[in-house]
């Protein structure tokens, strides 16, 4: 099968019904994408796919055919920043960061279709991402500046 | 190069120094110090530990010597200007890699940059009996900054003694020494040129006053954040080693399960998989992950079950099962209770149950072993490096010298992350399969198999004079722990006991230990009390305190808060609780509302005041409060470790909830910086306050006078009575 990373095309060698996120990390070893519960319930594993933010342990490979994968290895462009991580980066967000590549995939994904987004907008969006640092102001407001950018 | 003097090293035999017996070994081994190191100045607290770089056996009975009390920790500074930090500390996300390395560019005056940390690696930094306890901040950040003074102390001698000239005519800024006469300068590397120089921190050393920190006391952004918001980053379980396979093991139904029968022939069949069985332990190496679980799933098995206790029993069991606690740990007396309680004005008892809850850190569990010529190398997360070491060498019957456990800075832990299963686990399939193999625990298997934060029942008895004072005080802690067991307010009777029980779960350590069971029960009570001699809760709880540091936050909340300015909307209401705990002081008043129609309650606001000394990096303090807040929160209105008869029944997040971003409050965060005391550690203190303050805060809304945490798992809907 194959699949389209960060304007990469790779060709992969797992089953159609392998977990996108398995292929990522263990195939094609980009292990920014983390496994935090396998089941959709936490966000660890966001990735976008054609701009829109999923859980890539809920993706199996053959839905991704034909379509455009964006992992937090694709953000940063020649050494610069996504101004989405920038602002993470001034805020000074994360404590553990295991959290961070997901919370970043799902703003980015989230400042795409609402580039100015109300604090409502960011919690409801942000909602299925968990942070056990608790850390949720501080994304909040990295969001925020990120949205003003 | 300069000539070794025995003035480089003393000999101390208390210390754990060598003897002159064993002087020569201990030349041999500076040498090898510095073939490691590199040359230059290398400034040690405990002179014993640098050999625990040395993985020569001979020196094995030296190291044996070392008292694990003592907490070591070197800076290197290297003919490179390169400045090496080597402590056995780990980081979690507590940001010790950024504070410790500030207070080392502070005392040596060098720019952050310059200064790489070593941490948590048992071959390359000294014994450090684990991370936890609040205990990094307090213990090794001292050490380093003693470690850093004495570098700079000695990078002035050398200098002088290179110019001849003064030392008062010298002065350090930026990785130099200038000589303020003629404004030539030296770097450190160009001073420590060709030297090999092994110093012991003198207790004696003058540190940079707080007042005239530059570099600590500042908010430094984390060191190693642009890694973590890249993705570059290695955390354990991303990492990869050349033939690595992927481990899975079989898990038991419940506990207290043991082996019937098994075949394992099926998943021997497959290709590639590796199976190990050792007594009850059955684990697979596969080249893939998938394959691992198919194996897994390929194995008939059957169990045996042993009854266990159930969650809707626990606390009948806990009491019943309970040791009588007298003299134990967290125990103390004062003056006689029946007399205390026979002059009461007002007296009240309570019981309060606890559940047990889990970490559910982001990472799960992860290893990485490697066997290579019989030394075992193990990637793992854990807040004991030198623990697991010491796990793997008697799990495998190993000299410590043999196993080398690397701690990466790891998903968080919260103190949950002491021991070293993953990594057992991993050493095991990986010695059988004769390959590298990485074991990433499930999900499920962190929220089963890890431990938890202790259930716990706590009784309390307690009396009022009817000028509000307190007059007695009788507290038993059945399970939870002794951690803020002691009540800081002031009471002339007081009986206190802990009463340890062998848990039907996995417990342990948890963040802020038993003292969010203990310090919840506490404040819950003195609320309860108050109202009982129609007081004000915040006025009730000053009357009785002494302790000004736990009264300047109860004020600084308070004040924060409009504590007793406003009168709350209707359904609304208004809480405070705090406590003390390994070194910092917290204060939480809380506002919460609750639906009248559904039951369901909300925390609106919540203002933490805390102080924990001079404060090292005020931005990470900050972050780490609300670390703090944000998972007590979850302690306090719904996380519980559901079980029954030895199962657990909730191991997703789709079933145990903890906090999420619609359920965070406004948080406001009030920091007071006491310059003139010693820093004293954060990532756990603030936990405490917010569980009693949200229970008082329901209080005073609806009058329900809560005695379990959770509080409100489903709401208050069953404490309202039909609308
Ligand atoms: S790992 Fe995919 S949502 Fe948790
Ligand atoms: S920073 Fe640790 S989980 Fe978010």
């Amino acid at each position: 099968m194959e699949l389209q990373v960060n304007g990469n095309k790779h060709t992969v060698s797992a089953a159609s019904d392998t977990s996108l996120l398995y292929v990522l990390r263990d195939e094609l070893d980009l292990t920014g994408s983390k496994y935090g519960c396998g089941e959709g319930q936490c966000g660890a594993c966001t990735v976008l796919m054609d701009g829109k933010a999923v859980r890539s342990c809920r993706v199996p490979l053959s839905a991704t055919q034909g379509k455009q994968i964006t992992t937090i290895e694709g953000l940063e462009k020649e050494g610069q920043l996504h101004p989405v991580q920038q602002a993470f980066l001034d805020v000074d967000v994360f404590q553990c960061g295991y959290c961070a590549p997901g919370m970043i995939m799902s703003a980015v994904a989230l400042l795409e279709t609402n580039p100015r987004p109300s604090e409502e907008e960011i919690v409801a969006h942000m909602n299925g991402n968990i942070c056990r640092c608790g850390t949720y102001p501080r994304i909040v407001k990295a969001i925020k500046e990120a949205s003003n950018a | 190069m300069e000539k070794e003097t025995d003035a480089d090293i003393k000999t101390n035999q208390e210390q754990g120094q060598p003897t002159p017996d064993n002087g020569n070994q201990f030349s041999r081994s500076r040498r090898r110090f510095f073939k490691l190191l590199g040359g230059g100045i290398a400034v040690t607290f405990v002179l014993q530990d640098a050999f625990a770089l040395l993985t020569d056996p001979e020196n094995a009975a030296v190291l044996q010597q070392a008292s694990p009390k003592k907490v070591g920790a070197w800076i290197h500074i290297g003919e490179n200007d390169i400045i090496t930090v080597y402590t056995g500390k780990v980081e979690v996300g507590q940001n010790i890699r950024t504070s410790l390395a500030q207070v080392v560019a502070e005392e040596l005056h060098v720019p952050m940059a310059s200064i790489t940390m070593v941490m948590g690696d048992t071959d390359l930094t000294p014994y450090d009996a684990g991370t936890f306890g609040s205990r990094s901040t307090p213990s090794m950040g001292p050490q380093l900054r003693k470690a850093a003074a004495t570098a700079h102390a000695m990078l002035l001698d050398m200098a002088a003694q290179q110019w001849k000239v003064n030392k008062s005519a010298l002065r350090v800024a930026d990785g130099k020494v200038i000589n303020t006469k003629n404004n030539k300068s030296l770097s450190f590397g160009q001073i420590t040129k060709g030297k090999q120089l092994l110093k012991e921190v003198s207790e004696s050393t003058s540190l940079t006053p707080t007042e005239k920190w530059r570099v600590a006391g500042t908010s430094v952004p984390k060191v190693n954040g642009r890694e973590l918001i890249t993705g570059r980053h290695k955390f354990v379980s991303d990492l990869k080693q050349p033939g690595m396979l992927y481990g899975k093991v079989l898990r038991a139904p419940a506990f207290g399960a043991s082996l019937a029968t098994v075949d394992l022939s099926a998943a021997k069949a497959m290709p590639g998989v590796v199976v190990v069985h050792e007594d009850d332990f059955i684990g697979v190496a596969a080249p893939d992950a998938q394959t691992a679980a198919k194996a897994i799933e390929a194995i008939k098995v059957s169990w045996n079950n042993t009854e266990q206790p159930s969650r809707s029993n626990i606390f009948d069991y806990l009491k019943q099962h309970a040791n009588d606690g007298r003299g134990g740990r967290g125990s103390s007396d004062k003056g006689d209770v029946k007399q205390g309680m026979a002059a009461a004005y007002k007296k009240l008892e309570a019981t309060y149950n606890v559940d047990y809850i889990a970490h559910a850190p982001m990472e799960p569990r992860a290893a990485v072993a490697q066997w290579e010529n019989d030394k075992l190398t193990v990637w793992t997360g854990t807040q004991r490096p030198f623990g697991v070491q010491d796990d793997l060498a008697s799990k495998f019957n190993l000299s410590k010298e043999k196993v080398r456990v690397i701690m990466l800075d790891t998903g968080s832990a919260y103190g949950g992350k002491h021991s070293g299963e993953a990594a057992v686990e991993a050493a095991r399939l990986a010695k059988v399969a004769q390959k590298p193999v990485k074991l990433t625990w499930t999900r499920e298997e962190e929220f089963t198999w890890a431990y938890f934060r202790p259930a716990g029942v706590i009784e309390v008895s307690s009396g009022v004079k009817n000028d509000g004072t307190l007059i007695s005080w009788e507290f038993h802690n059945y399970n939870s722990g002794p951690s803020g067991i002691r009540t800081p307010y002031e009471v002339p009777n007081q009986q206190i006991q802990y009463h340890p029980v062998e848990s039907p779960l996995y417990q342990g350590s948890y963040r802020g230990l038993a003292s969010t069971a203990n310090i919840f029960a506490l404040e819950s009570q003195m609320d309860d009390l108050a109202s009982l001699v129609s007081m004000d809760p915040l006025e009730f709880r000053l009357k009785n305190l002494q302790e000004p540091r736990l009264k300047a936050v109860f004020e600084a909340a308070a004040e924060g808060f409009g504590w007793g300015k406003t009168k709350p909307a209707p359904n609304h209401g208004y809480g405070i609780g705090g406590g003390t705990e390994k070194g910092g002081f917290t204060a939480t008043c809380a506002e919460i509302a609750v639906d009248p129609g559904t039951g369901d309650v909300k925390v609106v606001r919540t203002t933490t005041a805390f102080e924990c000394g001079a404060i090292i990096n005020p931005e990470h303090l900050e972050n780490q409060i609300l670390g703090a807040i944000v998972q007590g929160l979850g302690g306090a209105l719904f996380e519980a470790v559901d079980f029954e008869n030895g199962k657990i029944l909730n191991p997703h997040f789709a079933q145990y909830k903890v906090p999420r971003f619609k359920d965070t409050p406004v948080v406001e965060i009030i920091m007071l910086n006491r310059k003139d005391l010693p820093s004293a550690g954060a990532g756990e203190a603030p936990i405490v306050g917010i569980a009693p303050a949200i229970r008082n805060a329901i209080a005073d809304a609806t009058g329900v006078r809560l005695k379990t945490l959770p509080l409100v798992p489903d709401g208050l809907k069953a404490n309202l009575g039909a609308p």
